[in-house]
């Protein structure tokens, strides 16, 4: 007879192993990573570029994110429809991203029509037009997309909490107002252009089915003739500050729900704590059955989703906890976060809930390896931080060396819920108040 | 290409395994054959809510989502209007965990009260934060009943109202959990780094004695054919005016659905669809329209929803709207054109296999509609359709008796008329 109540034996969980990228150089110095995996019929192609701001600016990332928007707008030659019909025909994607510390350009697309695509990346990275009246249309539609966020509690949450750990005044926390994006000029993002997508700037990563034939291409097109005003290698991180740590509360009268947001400024991937940080995260809100999802989700049903997270940017990293609860439950929220957040620096975690996370951790981390462009995925997150592939390997040391000692004295070390920024957009109801100790 | 094998257990559960040994993780499909279609109209949500429940803890196993992280497995489930989908995606050498607990839920829940009473709170937070404070959320809220006036897709997955979630006893979740979840109406799929004997003495093991239960007779009332345009207006708390135009199409085993989803692509796929360049881009009479099929089994719908630039009116906006309806039905889609969505098609198919988790889902979804080498020969289908089968679809669906149209409005614009 099966005995159903008896879990079937546990079995370990293997070491990981990434793969390492050959590392090529062109003619014109651009660094190429290659991560080969021939069975695909595919290929992604990357051009990474860092973000630089314009002389005399306070950095100013809505620039950085307009050019990224309007790269495949029009070139010299060719107009935004032929561009986007001619991606569109051969199946591709051609996807610009940015983030707070990058710009990026990827190509996807099956190996067949590479050739006919990558003359088509180069016009756009040497010699984008960005037209005036594509610059228009896409302010006119941010400017849209822009209103209707600000209806958004949670989008309000977030602009707050990034303007109060980090300040105004940089990349990371500078978030736009409606009449910044007028404020944006041609000649502004030609500039921006100019001194950004060059190939002193520019890292390029090849993933999937990486022919000697596509890489000789790619030498030709990206890594004889493809020039550009070096970098000022001077160029500063940005300057950061944190702000105040009391209770910040926009009040919306109808609202349903309040969205919180907290957290404060930490450690960043460079520092020896980070993937024991990361792992002290994970037992308090990282997944399904952290402490928060479990007490203010499963145990109060205060939530639909609460959760927290450890990010690293180039210059610093961050803590946030997230979440959007019924208005008669906000405060309430607010206390049982701070509790779980004292519980882990007095109380030990059990062995038991220790382990689990563990495991849960290096599943995650096997299970985040699907495809080889998961490999490229993993090189490109340190390679930002100036760091090697290495640095899995200590990871995966670290959260097996975690105890409940451990967790606790890191809870002690990196979290300080009366230090954290607060912010409630949404609504703390008159019953609830009562206790209220600083509303602004 | 995706291969599998397939066999069936004596209770009737199906199961299907595809190996992929280019991986180290295993994934554990199994789709339910209920969705809200299945709900009764003072009853809907109803399947989304059991959703929530069936991770409550089963009759042996109190927590689910702990024994599952205890092996380094993930797991998350989602409900539509046709099915219900739980998968877990586990490092394969723990795959019996996933098989243990997966059997377990499909034998009988535990049906605690406590569970129950947590989750009508969640699914109410989860309607809040979705469909409630959120601009436009409500659309869909307004835009089935207008376009569904007999067929049960006239609600959403997250119900009518918030009543009929808070209201639910647990004699109901009784009475459902006995009517759909049983191995007659599941279909299981183990992909990812597993062998085939394996898979099956495992999955005799766990599931060869759950009893097979009693067959649901799906019977759902077929929606009549639409016969005049039907319009609603509603006012709301947002800073745009958007427009909703949603017209019947043919179900997805009918023919014409593959035609009507290529059409969904000319439309509106990519930044070189024709939505997109001539209205947005040259017209400027959008900020931003999207185009889509619902991929519903039953009676589809075909939608339409974009928010008008500034200082353009929403009657503007939808006569601009029928103007490129009118030529996609009075002219043949150029050769060039349709060959570039056909394209996409095929690529993005490749880009699926990538993933053992999406090509669970998708064998677990083409074994519904009634076999799953649809996986593998549903891109044929889409190359074989051509401009004349495209443009007889344009001229079936976009016809004014075949449309609903919400158009959804800003308050402060109203003010501003009013004042």
């Amino acid at each position: 007879m099966l005995d159903r109540t008896k879990a079937p034996e546990f079995r370990e969980i293997g070491n990981i192993s990434l793969k390492e990228p050959i590392k090529k150089q062109f003619a014109n110095g651009l660094p190429v990573y290659v991560f080969q995996s021939p069975e695909q019929e595919l290929v992604r192609i990357e051009w990474i570029f860092e973000n630089t701001y314009l002389d005399g600016q306070i950095e100013n990332p809505l620039l950085n994110s307009a050019l990224s928007a309007l790269l495949k707008e029009g070139t010299n030659t060719m107009s935004s429809a032929e561009i986007a019909d001619k991606v569109d025909f051969y199946g591709a994607f051609l996807v610009p991203e940015y983030s707070f510390d990058v710009t990026s350009l990827s190509l996807y697309t099956l190996n067949r029509h590479s050739q006919v695509l990558l003359p088509l990346v180069k016009d756009i990275l040497t010699e984008a037009s960005i037209p005036q009246q594509e610059l228009d249309t896409y302010l006119r539609n941010n400017k849209q997309k822009f209103q209707v966020s600000i209806q958004k509690n949670d989008y309000l949450a977030r602009r707050k909490f990034y303007n109060l750990i980090f300040g105004k005044n940089n990349r990371y926390g500078r978030t736009p107002k409606l009449e910044d994006y007028d404020a944006i000029t041609r000649a502004q993002l030609i500039e921006l252009y100019q001194q950004e997508i060059v190939p002193s700037n520019c890292t390029l990563i090849v993933s999937g089915n990486v022919s000697d034939e596509l890489l000789q291409e790619l030498e030709q097109i990206f890594g004889v003739d493809w020039k550009g005003a070096a970098i000022d290698s001077s160029l500063n991180g940005p300057v950061l500050a944190q702000g105040s740590n009391d209770l910040v509360y926009e009040e919306k009268e109808n609202a349903l729900q309040s969205a919180i947001r907290l957290g404060c400024q930490t450690i960043g991937r460079t520092h020896p704590d980070y993937p024991a940080l990361q792992f002290v995260n994970t037992l308090l809100g990282g997944f399904f059955g952290s402490r928060l999802m479990r007490n203010i989700r499963e145990e109060k049903g205060y939530t639909y989703s609460i959760g927290s997270a450890v990010a690293t940017l180039k210059h610093t990293g961050f803590m946030t906890i997230v979440t959007e609860v019924g208005v008669d439950v906000t405060h309430a929220t607010l206390t049982e976060i701070e509790k779980e957040i004292n519980l882990l620096k007095t109380t030990l975690a059990s062995e038991e809930e220790v382990n689990l996370v563990k495991t849960y951790m290096e599943g995650s981390m096997l299970g985040s390896l699907e495809s080889i462009f998961s490999h490229a995925d993993k090189f490109k997150s340190v390679l930002l931080n100036g760091m090697t592939l290495a640095y899995y390997s200590y990871y995966m040391e670290q959260i097996r060396n975690m105890s409940p000692e451990k967790v606790r004295d890191l809870a002690n070390k990196y979290l300080d819920f009366d230090a954290m920024v607060k912010v409630v957009v949404g609504k703390i109801s008159q019953a609830e108040s009562v206790h209220q100790a600083v509303v602004n | 290409m995706v291969s599998y094998q397939k066999f069936t257990l004596e209770n009737g559960l199906r199961v299907l395994v595809h190996e992929d040994h280019n991986t180290a993780m295993a994934c554990v499909n199994i789709l339910y054959d209920v969705g809200a279609r299945d709900e009764s109209p003072e009853q809907t949500g109803f399947a989304h809510l059991f959703e929530h429940l069936m991770f409550g803890g089963s009759i042996n196993i109190p927590n689910f989502d702990t024994e599952l992280q205890k092996v380094g497995g993930e797991n998350n489930a989602f409900t539509s209007n046709d099915i219900t989908n739980y998968y877990i995606t586990l490092p394969s050498s723990n795959l019996e965990t996933a098989l243990w607990l997966e059997s377990d839920r499909m034998l009988s829940l535990a049906f605690s009260a406590q569970s129950l009473e947590v989750q009508r709170n969640v699914v109410s937070e989860e309607f809040k934060q979705r469909y409630l404070n959120q601009p436009y959320g409500d659309a869909w809220l307004k835009l089935r009943p207008l376009a569904y006036q007999v067929h049960p897709y006239r609600w959403a997955t997250i119900g009518k109202e918030l009543s009929h979630i808070e209201e639910a006893t647990m004699e109901d979740v009784k009475a459902f959990f006995k009517l759909h979840y049983n191995p007659q109406s599941a279909i299981m799929v183990v992909s990812g780094d597993v062998h085939f004997e394996e898979v099956k003495a495992l999955t005799q093991k766990w599931f060869g004695d759950i009893e097979a239960g009693e067959k649901y007779n799906r019977q759902l009332p077929k929606e009549p054919a639409q016969e005049e345009i039907r319009r609603e207006t509603t006012w709301a708390e947002v800073p745009l005016d958007a427009l909703y135009m949603a017209f019947h199409g043919p179900a997805r085993l009918e023919e014409g659905y593959f035609a009507m989803d290529l059409l969904s692509d000319i439309l509106s796929r990519g930044s070189s669809s024709r939505l997109y360049r001539r209205l947005v881009k040259e017209g400027q009479l959008f900020s931003e329209i999207n185009a889509y099929v619902m991929g519903s089994i039953d009676n589809n719908l075909f939608v339409i929803e974009g928010k008008p630039s500034e200082g353009i009116s929403l009657e503007e906006a939808e006569r601009a709207v029928w103007a490129e309806l009118e030529v996609i039905k009075s002219e043949l889609v150029p050769a060039a054109e349709l060959e570039k969505v056909k394209n996409k098609i095929e690529s993005t198919n490749v880009f699926a296999e990538l993933s053992i988790l999406d090509k669970a889902m998708n064998l677990a979804f083409h074994e519904l509609l009634g076999d799953a080498d649809g996986i593998n020969t549903e891109v044929s289908k889409y190359l074989s359709v051509s401009a004349e089968e495209v443009q007889q679809q344009a001229q079936a669906i976009f016809r004014p008796e075949n449309a609903s149209i919400l158009m959804y409005k800003s308050k402060e614009e109203e003010a501003v008329h009013v004042g």
